[in-house]
């Protein structure tokens, strides 16, 4: 944290001087080690075990919040007696479909919901279309009705599944698995339980390196689980904060810049699955569910009316059907494969250089070569623009410029300072931020882009008649502008994602006010509330001196201005505050309604006796010591009966690519990994598979201070140029010693993939790890690096192949296995002869690859 | 009119050097107990004074690639790798991999550094450390320099006014800490200023500023060293028992600085001299020696005169 968000770690280091205990687990020896407590090395990729470590530590011990446990989490709650455990079938869970490689997941139902379960199809479309990531906002359906044992004595119940899945994953197998020695391991669950429960609460940290895994989702999931299990959701002080990698990338999943989402985490229309208005919003709402979420309907209607204004009636369904439609897998790494087999003509490119940032760098170039046009906006020409004339695949002779036929446009973006709108952050809050200066020369910012683009293509198809065309036509585009440049008014796009009363244009006070009969527009429901009153919320500036310490006046957060969801939690079943230390909110028995320093995230008068008739669902469906109320049954969810491709409890499964035999289960890796089998992707062998050996070493990646990820920000400045002037490999002098390394020396790094070359850094920050009776080495690279700017070098990201997490096909760029040796790498062809030897030498080529399922598994 | 302590000796060096009704004396102290090695800092004060790069070096000293202070560089952060005898676990797991690993530390010029010794709860530290012009109360530099181009602020701070500066280079052998440096294109003196046009408009110096943990603390000296001596209190409580203070203290060879730290090993382990003088501290007796010794040349020859008389 304090290596890539260290204006953030401000606040952990205030807390240290409270007397707070800072514990760092990494594989290596950081910035943030330097000043933690108790710095934890691990083996990358182990995270699973970890943490499942910890929960068998919480359930041995009986160190839960068991009050809040029992009436908050679904731990009492029965599922299907035909569930069976990954401790039962080797690493899998029951409905295991070795085929398509999904499960059925009818037996990990709640008990009587199973006609309810998604079908092995369906699951299939989830993981292609990367479902998972629709949960952002809620959880995923299940019935209203439930069968608890509140005694936790059901052996089919979620505590006691939950302690019997965990039961093996003891201190000596968290060292065999993660090279943790059990002391060490003892101290950092002692230092978590005793900060946890009634009186005190334990914030969990993460950025997102944690999600970059075959099992990402689920390393999440396992935070989650240790969270709910200690009482620390919904909570002052508690929560599991991701640190995201830039600037609003919370903003960029609620108003979303992905292939599978609408804004307000609406799935985006399948062709299959969403084939009518009625079956789309039905497969939000599902009726007969508890919460918030069965009032989708409004939602989706309002959405439809502010992209399609007077055009989207009851009669046309509001223009859904002018909205495209899924077929599978469009995310970004299948898109590269499809520019590489010729399928994708052009491409947009807006503050991203896949050239450097993403996996498998040689493919995203050569997928970008293939292509007839690309269009970067960015701050300076980056490796992505110029790919073409100084790629890797130049010197190859992959690429040859003459005959390189993709017509490049670059476009020059301005900063953010030049520019106006909100910044989303990990805490949902919204931020407005003034224009500073006006951009230089062509430089125009994303909003100008977007709009003038819109506008030109309006204008290209104004005549035309083509059914096609329609939704262009009739898209509500109307935005004031201002200036030479005609820049559109940001806080007018605002207002529309606000919503408004179409009659009477009066800004929404938030979504509760949003109808499903066409009188009501909004952009995204989540964020409803930030216009309210017509005043701009997000740009509310109230020092925190001035206010409660909640801060409710700076910004505006969603949903509602909610600084903590779920804080209903914050007080027992009868609506008083766990302890007066932690009080948040309350029930005001006197007045009848909810209070607190946070706006309640509760119905204001629903009081916390309030019991549901037989049958009620939606919002009145919710009991009045539900606190989780964007979940079907109003339960934090130790156990996820539904919405994860790859099971209902996390499971500590093997990297895609590992020199370790799983110490677990006969399953080696996640059996439900999205896995792109292509010889242009090939993936080093990994035990049972054979040759392992010859990719000895974990490797793993990360950011420095001093750049930022692809470096296009960075590695043109000078003046954080020179503080990290050129790409490096840390060793450990153990390692350094094993192969000939020497320290400023150079040294190369091999995989499947490719061959880069770094300057050696050998340091003690790094050291081996002793697991499963073998000593293993990690090997760390920053990313930053590429060909062009002021510091240039070799990519890490190259190394990696592509594999991703079923749930929300985000890639396994955060572990891999490689060789390194002493030396540069060769050049020219003798680049990819030297990378093919050791492909032969690893026996990987077109004709195999690892099968999903590991032999032995499933018996 | 010079006080009796104007060259060495604690005084109030702004009074001193002639300031009626001068504002309180502010500084830095820089607190590396809390530094995370964010770099931004330096980045600040290059931002703000217009400080060109440094060039473009991997130095292979952890992650300091700066240097040292220079003409180009007026906040440096060291990064110090210690490596102290490993716990016996570690010690297997090193003696499994067959290897003699040395503890080598990696990046300095010696492996036996003070303090290497120490802590059994961890087997490595990483010490953190902004370094800056320590704006002393006998500035050596000020002292030497013939032009005027040095002076002290009324704010008892030490800035080069570059316009004025020939190049001498006096400055640069006078400075105890070897913080001031010339320009190789232009042969000037430069080096930090405490930010003397932003602290004459009330506004904090640049590097304090943009520092995420406090670690650099702007403010009046002596509340400063208040603060210092308590952080100091509370750091010995909690066990951290190497925590000091360094060119905090009126009576050293400096007068104490007016940017002074807190570390958590010696001096030398950052690259500090355990010991700084200013090199006219000594001016006085060296007239007064000098004085006498031209007094007893000149009643040697008188009397040599003298003497030859019969």
């Amino acid at each position: 944290m304090a290596e890539a968000h260290p204006v953030g770690f401000q606040w952990v280091m205030e807390a240290k001087k409270r007397g707070a205990t800072v514990i760092h687990v990494d594989p290596r020896f950081t910035r943030t080690s330097a000043v933690a407590d108790q710095y934890v090395p691990l083996r990358a990729g182990s995270d699973i075990a970890f943490l499942g470590g910890v929960i068998n530590y919480i359930l041995q011990n009986e160190l839960e919040f068991r009050e809040y446990v029992v009436a908050y989490t679904n731990a009492a709650t029965i599922v299907t007696e035909d569930f069976q455990d990954t401790e039962d079938l080797g690493g899998l869970f029951s409905g295991y479909d070795p085929e398509k490689g999904v499960y059925d997941p009818v037996s990990w139902q709640y008990q009587g919901h199973e006609k309810h379960a998604p079908s092995r199809g369906d699951t299939h479309t989830q993981r292609e279309t990367g479902a998972g990531l629709e949960q952002e906002s809620h959880g995923p359906p299940v019935p209203a009705g439930t069968n608890r044992d509140e005694t936790l004595q059901n052996p089919h119940c979620v505590y006691q599944i939950l302690k019997r899945h965990y039961s093996r994953y003891t201190p000596e197998v968290v060292e065999q698995v993660c090279g943790v020695p059990p002391e060490e391991f003892r101290k950092v669950c002692e230092a978590w339980t005793r900060n946890s429960g009634r009186e005190r609460t334990s914030a969990l940290v993460y950025s997102v390196g944690w999600t970059q895994h075959s099992v990402g989702v689920q390393y999440i999931r396992t935070g989650a689980i240790i969270q709910l299990l200690l009482g620390n959701m919904g909570r002052p002080g508690g929560g599991v904060m991701a640190l995201r990698g830039h600037a609003s990338i919370q903003g960029s999943t609620d108003i979303p810049t992905l292939f599978n989402l609408l804004p307000g985490y609406l799935p985006m229309p399948h062709h299959t699955q969403h084939e009518t208005f009625e079956k789309w919003v039905e497969a939000i709402r599902h009726p007969g569910q508890k919460g918030f979420w069965n009032n989708a309907r409004a939602y989706a209607v309002s959405l439809l009316k502010a992209y399609f204004g007077e055009f989207a009636t009851a009669d046309n369904d509001w223009g859904y059907n002018y909205l495209p439609r899924m077929t599978g897998d469009h995310g970004t790494y299948q898109q590269v494969l499809n520019m590489i087999d010729g399928k994708v003509k052009g491409y947009f490119l807006l503050g991203q250089n896949p050239a450097v940032g993403s996996a498998h760098g040689r493919a995203q170039r050569l997928g970008m070569a293939k292509l007839d046009w690309l269009v970067v906006r960015d701050l300076y020409m980056i490796e992505s623009a110029t790919f073409w004339k100084d790629s890797p695949e130049i010197e190859t002779g992959e690429i040859v410029t003459e005959e390189c036929a993709t017509e490049v446009f670059f476009l020059p973006a301005a900063s953010h300072a030049e520019k106006e709108g909100t910044f989303t952050q990990t805490q949902r809050m919204l931020q407005w931020r003034e224009k500073a200066l006006d951009p230089p020369g062509d430089c125009r910012s994303e909003l100008w882009f977007f709009y003038h683009l819109g506008r030109l293509v309006r204008e290209r198809v104004a005549t035309s008649t083509l059914e096609r065309d329609r939704g262009m036509r009739n898209i509500a585009w109307s935005y004031p502008t201002s200036g030479p440049h005609n820049e559109p008014d940001a806080s007018a796009v605002l207002k529309e994602i606000n919503g408004y009363d179409i009659a009477t244009s009066r800004p929404l006070s938030g979504y509760t006010e949003l109808k499903a009969d066409g009188s009501t527009s909004c952009g995204c429901w989540i964020y409803s509330g930030v216009y309210a009153d017509g005043v701009n919320q997000a740009a509310r500036r109230k020092p925190g001196s001035e206010q409660s310490w909640v801060a409710p006046e700076w910004g505006w957060a969603w949903p509602a201005n909610r600084r903590i969801l779920y804080n209903r939690a914050s007080a027992d079943p009868h609506g008083v505050p766990w302890s007066e230390k932690k009080a948040y909110v309350w029930w005001d028995a006197e007045k009848g309604e909810w209070t607190g320093h946070d706006n309640p995230d509760f119905e204001k008068t629903k009081a916390p006796s309030y019991r549901p008739e037989d049958g009620a669902v939606g919002v009145a469906g919710l009991r009045g010591d539900d606190p989780f109320i964007m979940q079907g049954d109003g339960k934090g969810w130790l156990y996820a009966p539904q919405g994860l491709i790859d099971g209902p409890l996390p499971t500590h499964y093997e990297p895609a690519e590992s020199p370790l035999r799983n110490p677990l289960y006969e399953q080696q890796a996640n059996p439900t990994r999205k896995v792109y089998d292509r010889p242009d992707n090939q993936l080093n062998p990994a035990p049972p598979e054979a040759h392992s050996q010859v990719f000895p070493y974990v490797f793993t990646t990360s950011r420095l201070t001093e750049h930022h990820t692809a470096g296009g920000m960075s590695r043109q400045l000078a003046y954080l140029s020179e503080l990290q002037p050129a790409m490096f490999v840390e060793v450990s002098p153990a390692l350094a010693e094993e192969r000939g390394l020497t320290h400023m020396g150079w040294a190369h790094v091999i995989t499947g993939r490719a061959a880069i070359e770094a300057r050696v850094l050998v340091t003690a920050r790094l050291r081996p790890l002793r697991l499963d009776g073998r000593v293993i080495h990690q090997i760390w690279l920053p990313y930053h690096w590429g060909g062009s700017g002021l510091t240039t070098g070799d990519s890490a990201n190259d190394l990696f192949g592509i594999t991703l997490d079923p749930n929300v096909l985000i890639q396994e760029s955060k572990v891999g296995t490689c060789d390194i040796r002493p030396g540069r790498r060769p050049t020219g062809r003798a680049l990819l002869d030297y990378v093919a030897d050791y492909l032969r030498r690893a026996g990987l080529d077109a004709s195999h690859y690892a099968p999903l399922e590991t032999p032995g598994a499933g018996d | 009119m010079p006080g009796p302590n104007s060259l060495y000796g604690p005084v109030d060096p702004a009074p001193d050097a002639g300031y009626t009704d001068a504002p309180p004396r502010m500084g830095f102290f820089t607190d590396t107990s809390v530094c995370i090695g964010c770099k931004a800092c330096e980045v600040a004060c290059k931002e703000w004074n217009a400080v060109p790069d440094d060039g473009f070096d991997l130095l292979g000293m952890s992650y300091d690639n700066t240097g040292g202070l220079t003409a180009n560089s007026w906040r440096h952060v060291a990064f110090i790798e210690q490596a102290t005898p490993p716990s016996e676990a570690a010690m297997d797991v090193l003696r499994e991999a067959e290897r003699s690993v040395s503890t080598q530390f990696l990046g300095m010029p010696s492996s036996t550094l003070p303090g290497e010794t120490g802590r059994a709860d961890r087997d490595l530290r990483w010490l953190m450390m902004s370094n800056v012009c320590k704006h002393c109360t006998h500035a050596g530099c000020l002292d030497v320099c013939p032009t005027g181009s040095l002076f002290r602020t009324e704010f008892g701070t030490v800035v080069v006014q570059e316009d004025i500066c020939n190049g001498c280079g006096y400055c640069v052998s006078a400075c105890p800490y070897g913080v001031i440096d010339r320009r190789e294109d232009d042969g000037r003196a430069w080096k930090c200023t405490l930010c003397y046009d932003r602290i004459g408009e009330g506004m904090t110096p640049a590097c304090a500023q943009a520092c995420p943990t406090e670690s650099i603390q702007y403010g009046e000296l002596d509340e400063l060293r208040d603060r210092a001596a308590k952080r100091v209190e509370v750091l010995h409580q909690r066990g951290v028992s190497e925590a000091r203070l360094y060119g905090h203290d009126p009576a050293d060879g400096v007068g104490g600085d007016g940017a002074f730290f807190l570390l958590l090993d010696e001096p030398e382990v950052y690259g500090l001299p355990p010991d700084p003088v200013v090199p006219t501290r000594d001016l006085p007796s060296m007239w007064k020696h000098a004085g006498v010794a031209a007094l007893t040349m000149a009643a040697a020859v008188a009397a040599a005169f003298l003497g030859r008389r019969p």
